[in-house]
């Protein structure tokens, strides 16, 4: 048997790759074992998954207790399956109205439902621009914010509902998206005053970004929260909410002026002369030539402080409002339940993880969408 | 103006709002008039509700007895010392969990970056959930849960977990380590510590100046390395080894003795650090990123070696990127520090702005204290960033 063969020359067949190359076994060895440092992480890696995932995975899912009516028949319930007790997410499961609804009256919760869905239906138009009826989707938004606000405070037809039963989830979005709304407009106007040629106007816009970004968070909430009423005339009371969504909104503003003003400062100087040029009046051009160059560069900036105001909103519970931490916490004061402090934590994690996530993904497609370069 | 401008012929009051110089004058002097009538009005207020409830406004109480004990204080102090020494001890408490997270965050974003940019497909997808997952959830959260696990999971001090034969004990409580007691004679470790460094700076001074004139390469790596550090190790046995340690040892319920970590100290230390290191780990990666391939190619197409190469080419460029939102970082986790009125670590915020201020009810000067503090801090890092960025400003023509 002879294993040489001969062909003319040139009409050799391709010959298939080696199989140690391709499929399962060439991926792994090329991206795993390329090399002796590669084989080391590789193992290394696997030890510390093999270390970490299966507590993780027991406590989390496999000894964990979904239904029991308390922090010792969770315990029971797991002894009886044989096993230690992971989490006791019974626990979220019996509160779990109140981490979304807070203290809202249980008979008013429709409006907050009502509210939820108001604001996704409000987001789409602005989010994607290939949905049907976009122009009167648009309008739409402008006009749910107020629609939402009448919703959930009451009045005009509806029983009023002071803002201290707001609570959970809903308080959370109340905050951030409030906070968001209402910091972009104002940081484009700072950032704006920043880059403008009147030295009045200049040194006011850096004086208020540079105090606001000096500062933590806290420490204003603080402010808010304990001494804003010395400077307002005597005998006012300011809602305590009400002053936490100033606050906030002032504060993520300064950021977002910051976003913006990078953003503008990668715009070359030919553009607004070319506006100029033009005969455009100074708003006309920001309008038409420079904001929006601006902005589609700070998309990922602008994003990025959105995430950060929204995960900032769990500070509030410092000064005593009661997001979903602060719900969880209240309800840990239940005898029943005491102890499950990292339940609550894991729970709320996984929310802001899946909210703040979705918007990084956002984001990302929309520099995508936007970027129109080569 | 001149009596032939037509302008002239317009009122005044119409150039004010359509002339264009006239017109940024009118707005700024609008401007700057609302905000003073602003300030005015709430500093006037302020003035009126203080003299109402007869408060005024002053420091004075900085020097009364705080009446308040804190429990991790590298100053001397107890509940009889002054207010201003309670801020100072929250101060340093603020500084000490600063430093320490800007050091370990900076090395575990070091690290994560790099690894985020690894060939190794597994490595990579690890760091990218980690990532992921730490910056999408919020500081204050990390924070609690760390501070969850240390105090929940960690066992009471009878039954502490050793780690490093007897040298750290992990409890419920905190952590001990041995701590150094330094006898007389270390100075001469702590000056040849400092004779190291001299000699280093001059040294690569030296060897440049032989590079540049001989072309002649000095291993500068390795005999800084012997000066920082051989050079003091070796007078330490010279001087007869001047330092013993105090072991840490479990007494009644708890141990006595020793360095101890609070648990509220490595919960905020842990958390802000891993939190961090994800933002910087970021950073890191871009910064990487951002040096085009051509760097590296044509640092070896002039026969640079690799190590050379990342040295000379890659890092440097790499800096000039990674630094600027690295300073930014490192302000974020000294501002996010004040978080740790959460889990009860008593720092500037803490001391000054929480229980003195409850004690005393001088909101005012207590706000005024902490936010001024903070904003001396952020100056502080923009005066740096500033000179910095001077200084690295690509030359271009």
């Amino acid at each position: 048997m002879s294993t040489e063969q001969s062909y003319p020359v040139g009409e050799h067949p391709s010959l298939p790759p080696p199989t140690s190359e391709v499929g399962i076994i060439g991926w792994v060895r090329h991206n795993l074992f390329s090399s002796t440092t590669n084989i080391v992480i590789t193992v290394l890696t696997i030890y510390l998954l093999y270390v970490i995932l299966p507590p993780l995975l027991n406590w989390i899912i496999f000894d964990a207790v979904f239904s029991a009516d308390s922090r010792d028949d969770c315990r029971a319930i797991a002894k009886a399956g044989g096993h230690e007790l992971g989490a006791c997410w019974a626990f979220i499961g019996k509160r779990f109205e109140i981490f979304v609804y807070g203290f809202y009256p249980v008979e008013e919760r429709w409006r907050i439902n009502l509210s939820f869905f108001l604001m996704l239906a409000a987001l789409l138009p602005v989010l994607f621009d290939h949905i049907a009826y976009r122009k009167q989707g648009l309008w739409f938004s402008l006009i749910a914010p107020f629609v939402i606000g009448w919703l959930l405070l009451g009045g005009m037809g509806l029983t009023p509902v002071s803002t201290d039963k707001f609570g959970g989830f809903m308080l959370t979005l109340v905050i951030g998206v409030t906070g968001i709304v209402g910091s972009l407009p104002l940081g484009i106007a700072l950032a704006l005053g920043r880059q403008s040629h009147m030295p009045a106007m200049r040194m006011v816009c850096v004086a208020f970004i540079e105090f606001i970004r000096g500062v933590p968070l806290i420490t204003l909430l603080f402010v808010a929260s304990t001494m804003l009423n010395y400077f307002l005339p005597p005998g006012t009371t300011f809602d305590l909410l009400l002053r936490v969504l100033i606050m906030v909104t002032l504060f993520s503003a300064a950021y977002i002026a910051e976003v913006i003003r990078g953003g503008l400062q990668a715009l070359p100087k030919g553009q607004i002369e070319a506006a100029d040029s033009m005969g455009l009046k100074y708003w006309q051009s920001m309008r038409l030539i420079i904001l929006p160059q601006a902005l589609k560069i700070s998309i990922p900036g602008i994003v990025n402080t959105f995430i950060g105001l929204y995960k900032d909103t769990t500070l509030v519970i410092i000064i005593g409002l009661f997001d979903p931490l602060g719900m969880g916490r209240a309800s840990l004061a239940d005898t029943k339940w005491q102890g499950l402090s990292t339940e609550i934590y894991v729970f709320v994690a996984i929310f802001f993880f899946v909210s703040c996530f979705s918007m990084a993904r956002y984001s990302l497609y929309l520099e995508k969408k936007l970027h129109t370069g080569h | 103006m001149t009596t032939a401008d037509t302008s002239s012929e317009r009122s005044l009051l119409y150039r004010l709002f359509n002339d264009k110089e006239l017109r940024s004058v009118t707005i700024q002097v609008i401007t700057m008039a609302l905000i003073l009538a602003f300030f005015f009005f709430i500093v006037s207020n302020a003035v009126t509700n203080l003299e109402t409830i007869g408060k005024g406004y002053s420091f004075s109480f900085l020097w009364d007895a705080s009446n308040y004990d804190i429990n991790q204080h590298l100053i001397e102090y107890n509940s009889q010392s002054p207010h201003w020494r309670a801020a100072l001890v929250g101060l340093i408490n603020t500084l000490l969990v600063a430093v320490a997270g800007i050091i370990l965050s900076t090395i575990v974003g070091f690290l994560l970056g790099v690894l985020r940019l690894s060939s190794n497909w597994l490595i990579n997808r690890v760091v990218y959930v980690y990532i992921e997952y730490v910056r999408n959830v919020p500081v204050l959260l990390h924070i609690l849960l760390v501070h969850g696990i240390v105090v929940n999971t960690l066992p009471i001090p009878k039954n502490a977990l050793m780690a490093f034969d007897g040298t750290l004990f992990l409890t419920n409580r905190g952590f001990y380590t041995p701590k150094p007691l330094f006898e007389p004679a270390m100075w001469a470790v702590l000056i040849a510590f400092v004779i190291g460094i001299g000699f280093t700076i001059w040294f690569k001074r030296y060897a440049k100046k032989v590079q540049d004139a001989t072309g002649k390469i000095y291993p500068v790596l390795w005999i800084s390395l012997g000066a920082i550090i051989l050079f003091p190790i070796v007078v330490f046995f010279l001087a007869g080894m001047p330092l013993t340690f105090e072991y840490p040892e479990l007494k009644g319920f708890n141990f006595k003795g020793g360095l101890v970590l609070r648990p509220e100290f490595v919960a905020l230390w842990l958390a802000l650090s891993l939190y961090t290191a994800a933002f910087i780990a970021e950073i890191v990666r871009a910064g990487i990123q951002a040096i085009s391939h051509g760097q590296t190619e044509a640092a070896f197409a002039l026969g640079i070696k690799p190590s050379r190469t990342m040295s000379l080419v890659i890092i440097p460029q790499a800096l000039r990127v990674i630094i600027p939102p690295l300073s930014s970082q490192y302000l974020n986790i000294t501002k996010n520090s004040s978080l740790a009125i959460a889990i009860g670590y008593m720092d500037i915020v803490a001391t000054i702005g929480g229980i003195s201020l409850n004690q005393t009810g001088r909101e005012m000067e207590c706000m005024t204290i902490v936010l001024s503090i903070y904003l001396m801090f952020s100056l502080l890092i923009s005066a740096f960033m500033n000179w910095y960025n001077k200084r690295m400003k690509l030359v271009e023509r």
